[in-house]
């Protein structure tokens, strides 16, 4: 499965957020996307989704636009994280994760032993198990969060969109999500992330693209779009990027800021 | 747990406490019980359609409300919020002032409901920009105060010895002079309804999330929107035409039913169906026997389910959040 996106112009009704955005993905890749605050990530996401209707350009599956796929075939090739939801009615973690296979069963069905199996071995996967007979409503943000990737995982998508799925974890949570991601791309699937942690991007990307304005600043393999002076350009602080020795043997390579020496807030970029 | 879940409501709904509580009440008075055998109907013939009525309604405005909080996202919404009661009023309003017969009354009834809901479903289209479900309420809520005035303006204008109190007694809502004929011409609408609900009982879940993960986990929001919608709208106006507004039952009933058996639709759906029938048994059989002048449906439903939702609100930190 090969994802395109070609020129995209993106926003809201009445707003363009960006445009000029090109980049493509294939089968086992992990493709980053950082920038700042308000710099458009998720608006880019949706559009990419048909959540929101592309101002221009196009998004092609395999060389064939999106425009004019209904909801159910969308469902079946693309997978979304979004961002931790709060639920109205207490459904269980089960319940919710079941809900991801909605795509693969009759509109006047409901879900079989089958797609049961699948939403246990997802729950298990992610090991939030223990979670399933819980209440949604009333699980910590951070088992939220797990708990709409295992949805996502359940769908079985073959690209898998995922929006800062890091950001409401602890520190374990977040590093068993990213090794997650790295054999969800070794399974073969297209994923596409979010994040604010430039480290995160170094552990699970091939490829980072820096959005900044709407547009894309940087494309291309993590160590060359990650350095010192993208990072100032984009965020307007000031980092040094070295390398150290990971316990495997690897070299790992990850951004530290120099406190102190960067410009005051919002200098970079409006905050929000 | 899906199978403790299912084996846990499935045991509840036959005994169910408003129901129990319906039949008991019903032995004592010595009135036919909510559970109808076909002697009892024969027995009972001024007693038996009414208390099948009110099963039917009781069921259908249950079954209406759950469906509508569910699409609504929102546990405080009840079957009227797009304006088929207010519609239905207007329309039996009207036919009262225009002294027409009880068919013509509840005929525009039916009609008036049906059309304030589309009229409100349109101008909710006609928005597209905004939040679907958010222009969906206002649009409701504009449209029913519109109605209202109306209401009020035939009122007004209304003979005030013959047309007014009939028109009052009909806000209120009854059950006292329904007929064979009233439930045989209710059926269709009920069935009509009910059937599309449990076939979409699953899309109706994902549907409780938010528009965007109801939309990337494939369902086409816009279309089950408009079928639960039109489903919920034709049984509840089918309802209201004959019976006069019945409050509460399609707000209160989800809660209690949700209590019992979780948010799930498909257990949803039959549990506050059961439910609503066993209530509104209930209350109609208080309505008629507990003062020599009948009281008003409406507002023996109002005066037993505000306490009731209260005390649901009290005790169930899990059926609402």
């Amino acid at each position: 499965m090969r994802l395109d996106v070609q020129d995209l112009a993106f926003g809201y009704a009445r707003k363009e957020v960006g445009r000029g955005v090109s980049f493509s993905l294939a089968g086992g890749e992990v493709l980053c996307l950082l920038g700042p605050n308000g710099g458009g990530k998720t608006t880019l996401f949706k559009t990419v989704l048909r959540l929101l209707a592309p101002h221009g350009g196009r998004v092609d599956v395999d060389g064939d636009s999106v425009a004019g796929w209904s909801r159910l075939r969308l469902a079946r090739v693309f997978g979304y994280v979004p961002q931790a939801q709060l639920g109205v009615f207490p459904f269980t973690v089960a319940e919710i994760v079941l809900m991801g296979r909605t795509a693969h069963i009759g509109p006047f069905a409901t879900p079989s032993r089958g797609d049961r199996a699948v939403a246990e071995e997802m729950l298990a996967a992610l090991g939030i198990g223990h979670l399933a007979p819980r209440p949604y409503t009333e699980i910590s943000g951070g088992e939220r969060q797990l708990t709409l990737i295992a949805r996502a995982l359940a769908q079985r998508p073959a690209i898998l969109v995922m929006d800062e799925p890091t950001a409401s974890l602890d520190f374990g949570n977040q590093v068993r999500v990213l090794a997650e991601i790295e054999q969800l791309a070794r399974r073969g699937i297209a994923v596409m992330l979010s994040t604010h942690d430039p480290d995160h991007a170094f552990l699970c990307a091939h490829r980072v693209a820096l959005l900044h304005h709407g547009r894309l600043a940087r494309l291309g393999p993590p160590a060359e779009v990650i350095t010192r002076e993208s990072l100032r350009e984009v965020y307007g602080v000031d980092v040094t990027v070295t390398e150290l020795p990971r316990a495997d043997g690897r070299v790992a390579r990850v951004c530290v800021p120099t406190l102190g020496s960067s410009p005051p807030l919002h200098s970079g970029e409006r905050a929000g | 747990m899906a199978l403790a879940l299912i084996a846990f409501s499935v045991g509840r709904y036959p005994v169910s406490p408003a129901q129990l509580w319906a039949l008991c009440w019903a032995k004592l008075t010595g009135v036919p019980s909510a559970l109808p055998t076909a002697m009892e109907t024969v027995v009972f013939r001024v007693r038996g359609p009414r208390v099948l009525a009110a099963i039917a309604i009781g069921a259908t405005l249950a079954a209406a409300g759950s469906a509508y909080q569910g699409l609504f996202r929102n546990p405080l919404v009840s079957p009227d919020i797009l304006g088929v009661s207010s519609g239905a009023a207007l329309g039996a309003a009207l036919g009262i002032y225009f002294s027409w017969g009880v068919a013509g009354i509840q005929g525009l009834a039916f009609a008036l409901g049906l059309a304030s809901v589309a009229a409100v479903y349109a101008v909710g289209a006609a928005l597209r920009r905004h939040d679907p479900i958010l222009v969906l309420v206002l649009a409701g809520i504009v449209i029913g105060t519109l109605l209202g005035s109306c209401i009020s303006l035939i009122k007004y204008l209304a003979d005030p010895y013959n047309q007014l109190p009939a028109i009052t007694f009909w806000l209120l809502g009854s059950l006292a002079s329904i007929t064979v004929v009233d439930l045989v011409s209710i059926l269709p609408g009920v069935l009509v309804g009910v059937i599309p609900l449990y076939l979409l009982r699953w899309r109706i879940n994902v549907m409780t999330l938010s528009e965007e993960e109801a939309l990337t986990l494939g369902v086409d929001t816009r279309r089950v929107r408009l079928i639960v919608i039109t489903a919920a709208t034709l049984m509840t106006a089918a309802v209201v035409s004959v019976s006069g507004v019945i409050g509460w039952i399609g707000l209160l009933i989800p809660h209690f039913a949700r209590l019992l058996v979780g948010p799930d639709f498909s257990r949803l759906l039959p549990a506050a169906m059961l439910l609503g029938a066993g209530y509104l048994v209930a209350v109609d059989t208080l309505a008629r026997t507990i003062a020599p002048l009948e009281i008003p449906l409406g507002v023996l439903t109002a005066f037993i389910g505000a306490p009731f939702f209260i005390w649901l609100l009290a005790v169930s930190r899990r059926g609402w959040q």
